[in-house]
């Protein structure tokens, strides 16, 4: 038996603290591997919390309404047998022709990446203290990832002119979050940048004929062929698909594809499809229509929100050409998708009419050079020609 | 498939709209202009719009008849026309 700390998740880059709102256990119940065990609200939202360790809780440590950041020890469980292994050996070191079961997958996914992260010098905690500023709202502006005083003193001014949001002013929480994630993103993330037409007639085609069939509640969206042909690219392309963390790569534990949602009202969210090489087509859509309606009705959980391992956004239906997109650190890369739209097509010497789309990717010139990146979307150029192989 | 009135057909339409993406008011959509260009809905939501209407009116709407449904007049002329029973 071994005691095991369930502490506060990190939901995403821009996260430093949540507010617990409610525990769904109570010391004495079991628990077991992705339980949705608390409610945690953060400037996306109330986040549903999964646990990731099988036990019996032992003790409740913080309090319904309590604020703590991002590591801190939220309860307390007496884990059964072994507690939870070290992170998962890298995808890519892994036989990846045996898909293990979905669980074992998601339970062997490693600890929050930004947990405890939350970090602050000495000087600059006193200096919060006395100038009452909120250190769970700040962001470290040195390398170092270290809040100082400097940091404290700038918020402080802030305050004084009058420019803090409201508390409680959702839209305004969620855009902080928002500007800190790609403040940082322009910060440190050299990015470059690649884009390619693909052509799409096949790839349509083929799902028009495969929706024919199909009633109205399981017809399927071209955006899940996207999904599907990145993710497999992706295989080709392991250096997009991860984290850049304390100056080096580390490889995603699995394909989780961020699928960037617009929220009604404003703000985007873009919570993960988990293992999306290894779903089917139609399950995508499954796991698409359930994340969509989660956005915009309901709860997303911690792990679609803490473990993207790339970010895709298609913004072609407001019609635009192409996306240059601003990644989400610690992710590497990010694949744009733009309209689809019928173009002038030359091939083999004659010009054709065929529909096709801009495909982009915006890479970390510190994860992967411009040579892989355009490997990856001929890759996804490749796979989107052959759409009844993507199945 | 039951045979409808524009009035119960658009009503039903702006029941449905209202549901998906409650900020939109209705009254101020100009029904002989694409619906797409005036209210921000996505495919994701206007395929939840045709699953709910196919519901209601126990009709079906083949995805290669949304061009049909491009505007508030002309997706309740088509979807009238179906309730009729034609095609």
């Amino acid at each position: 038996m071994a005691r095991h700390e369930f502490r506060m998740p990190s939901l995403g880059a821009d996260m430093e603290a949540g507010t617990l709102v409610a525990w769904n256990i109570k010391p004495g119940d079991t628990v077991k591997r992705g339980q949705v065990v608390a409610v945690v609200e953060t400037q996306k939202g109330a986040i549903d919390v999964e646990i990731w360790q099988d036990g019996t809780v032992e003790k409740l440590v913080v309090e319904p309404g309590e604020k703590v950041p991002v590591g801190a020890v939220l309860a307390t469980l007496i884990a059964e047998g072994e507690p939870a292994a070290a992170p998962a050996a890298p995808a890519s070191e892994q036989p990846p022709a045996v898909a293990a079961p979905q669980r074992a997958v998601t339970a062997s996914r490693p600890a929050p990446i930004f947990a405890g992260r939350f970090k602050i010098s000495p000087a600059a905690r006193k200096l919060a203290q006395e100038l009452a500023v909120d250190v769970t709202t700040l962001t470290p502006s040195g390398a170092e990832g270290v809040i100082s005083r400097a940091d404290v003193e700038r918020a402080a001014q802030a305050a004084q002119a009058g420019v803090p949001p409201k508390p409680g002013d959702w839209q305004s929480q969620m855009r902080k979050a928002i500007a800190a994630a790609m403040a940082k993103s322009k910060r440190e993330i050299p990015h470059y940048y690649l884009g390619t037409e693909v052509e799409m007639t096949r790839a349509l085609a083929w799902l028009e004929r495969e929706n024919a069939q199909r009633p109205v509640a399981e017809r399927m969206l071209y955006a899940v062929l996207l999904i599907k042909a990145v993710a497999l690219a992706l295989k080709e392309a392991p250096e997009l698909n991860g984290f850049w963390i304390n100056g080096a790569f580390q490889p995603g534990p699995g394909i989780h594809i961020g699928m960037a949602v617009a929220m009604r009202g404003g703000g985007l969210v873009a919570p993960a499809i988990h293992d999306a090489d290894k779903k089917s087509l139609p399950q995508l859509m499954v796991d698409l229509r359930d994340l969509i309606t989660r956005v915009r009705g309901g709860r997303l959980k911690s792990s679609e929100m803490a473990d993207p391992t790339i970010t895709l956004t298609s913004l072609g239906e407001l019609g635009v050409e192409a996306v240059y997109g601003v990644i989400y650190p610690p992710q590497v890369a990010l694949i744009g998708f733009g309209k689809i739209s019928e173009r002038a097509w030359a091939e083999s010497g004659v010009v054709a009419c065929r529909r096709a789309v801009t495909a982009t990717l915006a890479g970390d010139h510190r994860a992967s050079d411009g040579h892989r990146g355009a490997q990856f979307l001929a890759a996804v150029n490749r796979l989107l020609q052959e759409p009844e192989k993507l199945q | 498939m039951t045979a409808r009135t524009r009035e119960q057909i658009t009503a039903l339409v702006a029941g449905i709209l209202a549901d998906i993406a409650p900020e939109i008011d209705f009254s101020t959509i100009a029904p002989g202009k694409p619906l797409r260009e005036q209210i921000d809905i996505d495919s994701f939501d206007f395929l939840n719009v045709i699953i709910r209407l196919s519901e209601r009116l126990k009709v079906d709407i083949p995805e290669a008849d949304y061009g049909q449904l491009a505007t508030l007049d002309s997706t309740v002329d088509y979807l009238a026309k179906k309730c009729r029973g034609g095609a």
